[in-house]
């Protein structure tokens, strides 16, 4: 079975982000980029499953900017077999990505596809299940926990409240949750493997999707500082600011 | 000309200082509060690093290292200086000097070392025999067809938990040779050394010969080349300890740069004070000239350039530098900053090493200013 392993590139999770000054994004200027941690998830989960046998090939793919194969090599480095990196200068939005994902999916015909639940950058956590929908195929969502037995997913999924257990008819779309597993260090090995392991590059074009943004952004800024707390007296008091100065009640 | 890293090293760096950060940050108070590293954890961090393929990473991949560059090398030496010395020292990084071993030592010494199941340390110290190594007073004489070792090292570093030792003696007044010497031969003991203000929980120690018999198959390379094969593999310790340096140096920085940024005093952050903000800045353009000058000298190495003095300028740059930089970052963090609580107390101390061991500052310039001179038969 072929698992098919997205991977977004975004800003590494320790960078602390900076709005530019013409609020048109966050700086991404001389930022370290780093794989979504998610992602990174997904990935171990992939490689885990291989070294189970259960899976025979990881494809890593990535959607974005040239730089994006090194986020690729990245899941090469921790055992991925091949790369596809879908070029584009768009930033493209969840739809686009589903659109794109459906297609290399009729193209490669994995048996499951695992994605991270969300991306760290737009916290979107809608590509996985607009793939389902595209695709047709069953979705286990947040997941905590994957066993694959006899055609069958079933998946440990983290809900409101407690764990949902599904079991998913593969081909079947897996979003990864943060309890999932542990990522891996890359070994040294593999990283001087992961040079000698072929990334094909492809366009939208070439997939029949057009990546342009349906959404724009009118502007992006800071959020609000914290005010320093208030200690109230009483109760009374407390309900008065609540309903009066915070206006929420 | 190119500054960027390739993407391989990058993983490199980012493996390692994800590894250090992870696994060895978290030991480390308790490492500093005993002194001591227990052989069960120093074990379990040497099983993480061979599961990883990251042991002997400096060794050619045709004797089962790593087979990193020096530049490669020299990366990951940085990252993992950052962490306590006493920790990473099982992060196994076999002496260079064990390729130059025949087959059947290679087979005893090298490729055990390698796999993990063995700990080499070097010996060339003695009581009176530090920056004058040539002066060395332990000596080697034929008997028979075996050597007779007789003699005291000191500070040799992690000989506790070495299982043998690349020990350099004198085999005539001049003739400086290499032995290798197992731990445990009749004749040879290793004892506790001194307690350092530096590194603690790496301990040096001190041995001693005492009509300790050897036949020649221990003898690494040959008789009398000592100091020849010491020139040709060991330039690259020198390389090792400006890279730690560079890499403890930025822990510090950034310990410092977020303090700043964080503390207020007056109703401001601290970092807004000119005479803060500007040790800031002092600090971090001091650590990437150290960085570039170190990167620099591992590039000439794997260039097969002439080296010598660009690692000594290296190592006598970056461990001037971390130790104005980690008594900086003591500074800006106050009172606090002299506690155990936070690793600066430990950082500061353990400077102080850098400047001595593997040729002192006042040694480099020795160094770096002949490579100069003596071209002009000056
Ligand atoms: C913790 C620790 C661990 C060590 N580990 C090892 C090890 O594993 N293996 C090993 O072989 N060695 C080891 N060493 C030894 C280390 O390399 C020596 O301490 C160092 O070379 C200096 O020798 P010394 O201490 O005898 O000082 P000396 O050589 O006695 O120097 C004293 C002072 O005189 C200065 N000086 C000496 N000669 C000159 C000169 N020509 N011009 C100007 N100034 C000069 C020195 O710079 C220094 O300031 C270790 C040392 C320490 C402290």
């Amino acid at each position: 079975m072929k698992i098919l392993v997205p991977v977004k590139r975004v800003v590494d999770y320790n960078v602390k982000v900076r709005v530019k000054s013409d609020q048109t994004g966050v700086e991404l200027s001389g930022v370290k980029m780093a794989m979504n941690p998610f992602d990174e998830i997904a990935v171990e989960e992939a490689v885990r499953l291989k070294e189970k046998g259960v899976v025979t090939e990881i494809i890593a793919v990535s959607v974005g900017i040239t730089a994006s194969q090194e986020t690729i090599r990245t899941a090469l480095a921790m055992g991925a077999d091949r790369g596809i990196l879908v070029e584009t200068e768009a930033s493209p939005e969840p739809l686009a990505v589903a659109k794109i994902l459906k297609a290399l999916a009729d193209r490669e015909q994995p048996g499951l596809i695992i994605l991270g639940k969300q991306a760290i950058d737009d916290d979107m956590n809608a590509t996985g299940q607009m793939l389902a929908a595209l695709l047709g195929w069953p979705q286990g969502t947040f997941a905590s926990k994957v066993d694959i037995e006899d055609g069958t997913a079933t998946v440990k999924r983290e809900v409101d409240g407690g764990l949902e257990t599904v079991a998913l008819t593969m081909p079947a779309i897996i979003t990864a949750d943060l309890r999932l597993n542990e990522p891996r260090y890359a070994s040294l090995p593999n990283i001087m493997k992961a040079r000698k392991k072929p990334i094909d590059v492809v366009k939208p074009a070439d997939l029949g999707v057009d990546p342009a943004p349906r959404l724009s952004t009118l502007k992006v800024v800071e959020p609000p500082k914290r005010q320093a707390g208030k200690k109230v007296k009483s109760v009374a008091e407390l309900v008065d600011k609540l309903r009066n100065e915070a206006k929420v009640i | 000309m190119d500054f960027g890293l390739t993407h391989e090293q990058q993983m490199v760096v980012d493996t390692v200082r994800g590894f250090v950060e992870t696994e060895l940050y978290p030991l480390e108070p308790h490492i500093e509060r005993t002194g001591v590293v227990l052989p069960e954890l120093g074990a379990a961090i040497r099983r993480k690093v061979l599961d990883l393929g990251f042991y002997a990473p400096n060794i050619p991949t045709e004797f089962g290292g790593g087979g990193l560059d020096h530049l490669t090398f020299t990366l990951l030496e940085r990252e993992l200086g950052r962490a306590s010395m006493a920790l990473g020292v099982f992060w196994g990084r076999p002496s260079n000097i064990l390729c130059a071993a025949n087959e059947d030592q290679k087979a005893r010494y090298l490729y055990p070392a390698v796999r993990g199941e063995r700990m080499d340390a070097l010996a060339m110290t003695e009581p009176e025999a530090g920056s004058d190594l040539r002066g060395m007073k332990c000596t080697a004489r034929r008997a028979g067809g075996d050597w007779i070792l007789n003699g005291t090292k000191h500070f040799i570093s992690h000989a506790d938990i070495a299982d043998f030792l690349i020990v350099f003696v004198a085999t005539d007044t001049k003739r400086i040779t290499a032995f290798l010497v197992d731990r445990g031969t009749p004749g040879f003991e290793i004892r506790p050394g001194y307690r350092s203000v530096s590194h603690r929980g790496y301990q040096n120690c001190i041995l001693s010969f005492e009509d300790c018999r050897l036949p020649d198959a221990q003898i690494l390379g040959q008789e009398g080349q000592g100091f020849a094969m010491a020139n040709t593999w060991l330039h690259a310790t020198r390389l090792s300890v400006a890279a730690l340096c560079v890499g403890r140096a930025r822990r510090a920085f950034d310990l410092a740069l977020n303090y700043a940024a964080q503390r207020r005093q007056f109703g401001q952050a601290i970092g807004k004070f000119q005479g803060v903000s500007f040790q800031l800045a002092d600090m971090i353009t001091g650590i990437d000239a150290a960085d570039h000058l170190t990167l620099a000298a591992a590039w000439r190495l794997d260039q097969r350039l002439p080296a010598n003095r660009e690692i000594s300028q290296a190592k006598l740059f970056a461990s001037e530098m971390l130790s104005r930089v980690a008594d900086q970052a003591l500074q800006i963090h106050g009172g606090m900053g002299l506690m155990e609580d936070l690793p600066l107390e430990r950082l500061w101390r353990d400077a102080r090493v850098e400047r001595i061991w593997d040729g002192t500052s006042e040694i480099q310039r020795h160094i770096i200013s002949r490579e100069l001179l003596r071209p002009l038969g000056a």
